[in-house]
């Protein structure tokens, strides 16, 4: 059985099992390896992709569910709103060993296409199922706000 | 991702040689290491030194070599940078790649090369000085003798030239690089005077920086090759047990199945990806046989056993006479505290690659410990070293989970049985966290006896424990059997305490331990420095300045405490309900201290409002990660404080995920501030330095908000979070 989508602006035929996770449909039937595997049960959020634009933990997905959808990963992540999140994220120098920051980062984005200014509430609200064991949240809060600000301008 | 393969023409002598040295493989791959069993052979072969080999200088660019494992603590921007100071360069256009496993890149007092002990820049800030040095001074002299100028009159200058000021005339470092590169490397290179400094103490960007925000890292798990298979493995979930039996039709029914493979004490499902191979392994009903069947609470009764009877324990500090001080004292208290085991929980669960073809391996791992890696994989399969190539990714998180060589291991040999394809094997998460080398649970019980102006006059401590040095380095056993490893924080406090006794009762127990950020110093930290607040809540004092008065002849620490407690408003008025707590620990050659602020809040729970640290690690040659490896200190700390434990049944482990072992999530973050000391002296260690402080100076926040007094971890225990 195959399955259409789009993944990052592009139309995609996936020939896999209905019940495949959207995660491993990505990593190893797309080789679109910047979405993580952390934890496979929606508990560490490395895996977040957006789902016609809502950040979506690809683990628990399967393929079958998004069907005829669009599905933007990190690597796709072109708007001029992941953008601001990624020059944030430089900018605050916010990774440290790295895994689990793509799930950051598109959590962050989908947080600002929703809430052009975030509290420090509505961050933790979006941002607390993004696990980091480094413990970056501080600078992810830094790089959040200033996104926020570079879009409003 | 970069390549490094140890051939003849980069083994080159500077560093020095590796020494012999003994290692210790888990058997968890199989059969083939057992403790004990295995010596490797005579250290990388040796070639002339050159700086050379660090630095390579081409018309694209410049790129320096790092000998250390990236895994989040900045290494690959930290090393180059020292040596990018010493070679005049500009530091946008410096680019970065792992050093190849050559002598030439074998610290000599480290004989081996691994990432381990906050010692990266710690042991590499002078020898990486020097080689920037000897490079800069041979691309001088190849300019002096092309111009044929008296080689004092020209220079180096940033951006990579060599100038002759008197004349205008310059040469780009790449114009000179090969006729540099064939000159003799200076014996005593000239190193830059630190006023000088253009790099050395700036917050750079971290080169890995970008590739960690656009996906583009590569991590073991995001290696990708041709004809790659997929494979997950579930070892005995008891410890020491073993497979009995395994029906394999199960999995090899589902589509994408491609081998289930049979080991001693393991299995693994190998298919097109990891989807097939984990419905494979989930669709299989392993039989175990034998291993133990030893609980927790089991443990812990050994451990107090051991402890309070203190046969074979060994004295590991003695100053006067504790025992008749203690006798001596006007007031005396004594207290049991205990730890559990945790579990590392890397972000990226265990993951390598592995191909093993016509005589040979190559293997692509993260890993903390890459010499034993490369030597462990070689003496694995019976092959030459030469025979093995290592290719080395960013690794997902280690912490010292890494720094061990099980998984990779398992990869090897399932890539051995599939005939030449290259095997991606990665564990589950539910896997990972019960199959760890988990941080030793301890049992401690300390005495303190007081004279009558409130002073301590003794102090005795005797921890229970199993080693993790008699597996993870033998050889770094004290004659005696005394693992240091063990009692660091426990006998290098620094209070001025005329008698002390300092024991250790070595406990062996099957639970498989290691090295766990900042090792023994994270549990004794918080035994030590929750006892010292008891010694000062006895003689009615306050504990920062109890702290402060005791600390003789230790002007770091006391540099550190005052600054953490003037920074934390220390003595300043809370509102109801919060308390402060302090801690003070040196670890790897860093001095850390900590304020925790707690708010008791209804129900009986607290809430971390804010840490203050303070943090001396020498010269920060990189402030801007030095600050973020402190906020990452804290933040491991805290998930250990309030939440982090193992715990055991049944002989086996039984959290799973991060439902059931949870870590801090962003919205439980306290408020952090960083500070760090000034200072010119060497660098010191960062990675490791300030978890040890957190869970004490928490515990003790907690007294001060509730009176409560927690001796044992984590606080979620005692229904506190």
């Amino acid at each position: 059985m195959t399955i259409d989508l789009t993944i990052n602006g592009e139309a995609r035929r996936l020939d896999l099992d209905p019940a495949t996770p959207l995660l491993w449909a990505l990593r190893d039937g797309l080789g679109l390896t910047g979405t993580k595997y952390g934890c496979g049960i929606a508990q560490c959020g490395a895996c977040t992709v957006h789902v016609d634009g809502e950040a979506t933990r690809s683990c628990i997905t399967p393929i079958e569910a998004v069907a005829g959808r669009r599905v933007v990963t990190v690597e796709g992540l072109s708007s001029a709103r992941g953008r601001a999140v990624q020059r944030a994220w430089i900018e605050a120098q916010v990774p440290q060993c790295g895994y689990c920051q793509s799930g950051q980062v598109m959590a962050a984005a989908a947080l600002l296409a929703g809430n052009a200014d975030p509290s420090d509430a509505d961050i933790d609200a979006a941002m607390s199922g993004i696990l980091c064991r480094c413990g970056t949240y501080g600078r992810i809060r830094t790089a959040i706000r200033a996104a926020a600000q570079a879009l409003r301008g | 991702m970069t390549s490094t393969t140890h051939s003849r023409r980069d083994t080159l002598r500077g560093f020095a040689a590796a020494a012999g040295f003994l290692i210790l493989g888990a058997n968890r791959a199989g059969a083939v290491l057992l403790p004990g069993s295995y010596v490797p052979r005579a250290p990388f072969e040796d070639g002339a030194f050159s700086p050379f080999a660090w630095v390579e200088i081409g018309p694209g660019g410049v790129l320096i070599r790092y000998a250390a494992a990236e895994m989040g603590q900045g290494v690959s921007t930290a090393l180059p940078q020292i040596l990018a100071e010493e070679l005049e360069l500009e530091w946008e256009s410096v680019r970065v790649a792992p050093a190849p496993l050559g002598a030439a890149f074998i610290h000599p007092r480290l004989r081996e090369r691994d990432s381990a002990g906050s010692r990266s820049v710690r042991f590499n800030y002078e020898p990486l000085r020097r080689v920037g040095a000897a490079a800069r001074q041979m691309l001088v002299q190849a300019a002096a003798e092309r111009w044929d100028l008296p080689v004092e009159t020209c220079a180096a200058e940033a951006p990579g030239r060599v100038v002759h000021p008197a004349s205008g005339r310059s040469l780009s470092y790449a114009d000179l690089a090969d006729a540099a590169a064939r000159l003799t490397p200076p014996r005593e290179p000239r190193l830059k005077d630190p006023a000088r400094f253009r790099l050395i103490g700036r917050s750079l960007r971290r080169k890995d920086v970008p590739a960690k925000v656009d996906g583009s890292a590569v991590f073991a798990s995001d290696v990708r090759l041709p004809g790659l298979l997929t494979a997950t493995s579930m070892q005995c979930p008891r410890f020491g047990g073993r497979l009995a039996a395994l029906d394999e039709a199960p999995a090899r029914a589902i589509p994408g199945v491609r081998a289930v493979l049979r080991f001693d004490t393991w299995f693994a499902v190998v298919a097109d990806g990891f989807w097939p191979a984990k419905r494979g392994l989930d669709a299989l009903t392993p039989r175990w046989e034998g291993g133990s069947d030893i609980d927790s609470a089991a443990i812990s009764a050994k451990l107090a056993a051991a402890g309070g009877s203190g046969e074979a324990t060994l004295e590991t500090r003695r100053l006067g006479d504790a025992a008749a001080a203690l006798a001596g004292s006007e007031r005396r208290i004594e207290a049991v505290y205990e730890v559990p085991y945790l579990a590392h929980a890397t972000m990226e669960p265990m993951s390598a690659v592995a191909r093993v073809a016509a005589g040979g391996c190559e293997i692509w791992v993260g890993t903390q410990r890459q010499s034993v890696a490369h030597d462990y994989v070689a003496t694995l399969l019976g092959i030459p070293r030469d025979r093995v190539t290592l290719h080395e990714t960013y690794l997902g998180g280690g912490f010292g989970r890494r720094f061990e060589v099980d998984y990779l291991g398992q990869a090897v040999l399932i890539a051995q049985r599939m005939e030449g394809r290259p095997v991606k094997l990665i564990w589950t998460r539910e896997e990972d966290t019960r199959q760890g080398f988990y941080r030793p649970a301890t049992w401690n019980r300390l005495e303190g006896g007081l004279d009558t102006a409130g002073r301590p006059v003794a102090w005795t401590h005797r921890i229970a424990a199993q080693s993790l040095l008699q597996r993870i380095r033998p050889y770094a056993l004290r004659p005696n059997g005394l693992d240091v490893a063990a009692v660091e924080g426990a006998v290098n406090h620094p209070y001025a305490i005329p008698n002390q006794r300092v024991e250790w009762s070595r406990v062996d127990l099957p639970v498989p331990v290691g090295a766990w950020r900042s090792v023994g110093s994270s549990q004794n930290a918080f035994v030590t420095e929750c006892f010292i607040d008891e010694l000062a809540q006895l003689a009615g004092a306050d504990p920062y300045r109890y702290r402060r008065d005791l600390m003789t002849g230790h002007p770091r620490h006391r540099a550190v405490l005052d600054l953490a407690a003037e920074r934390a408003g220390w003595g300043t008025p809370l509102p109801a309900g919060h308390g402060r707590g302090v801690a003070a620990a040196e670890c790897f050659g860093g001095w850390c201290a900590q304020v925790a602020e707690v708010e008791a809040v209804p129900g009986g729970r607290i809430r971390v409002r804010r840490m203050v640290a303070v943090l001396d690690c020498g010269l920060a040659v990189n402030p801007s990660i030095v600050e973020a490896q402190v906020e990452s200190a804290i933040v491991f700390g805290l998930s250990a404080a309030l939440f982090g434990q193992i715990t055991v049944a049944g002989g086996a482990v039984q959290q799973t995920n991060f439902d059931d072992h949870p870590i801090l999530r962003i919205d439980e973050m306290p408020r952090i501030e960083v500070h760090i000391l000034p200072s010119h002296e060497a660098p010191g260690g960062v990675g490791e330095i300030a978890t040890p402080q957190v869970a004490p100076a928490v515990a003790n926040a907690i007294f001060a908000a509730t009176g409560r007094r927690i001796r044992s971890l984590p606080l979620a225990l005692h229904g506190v979070v």
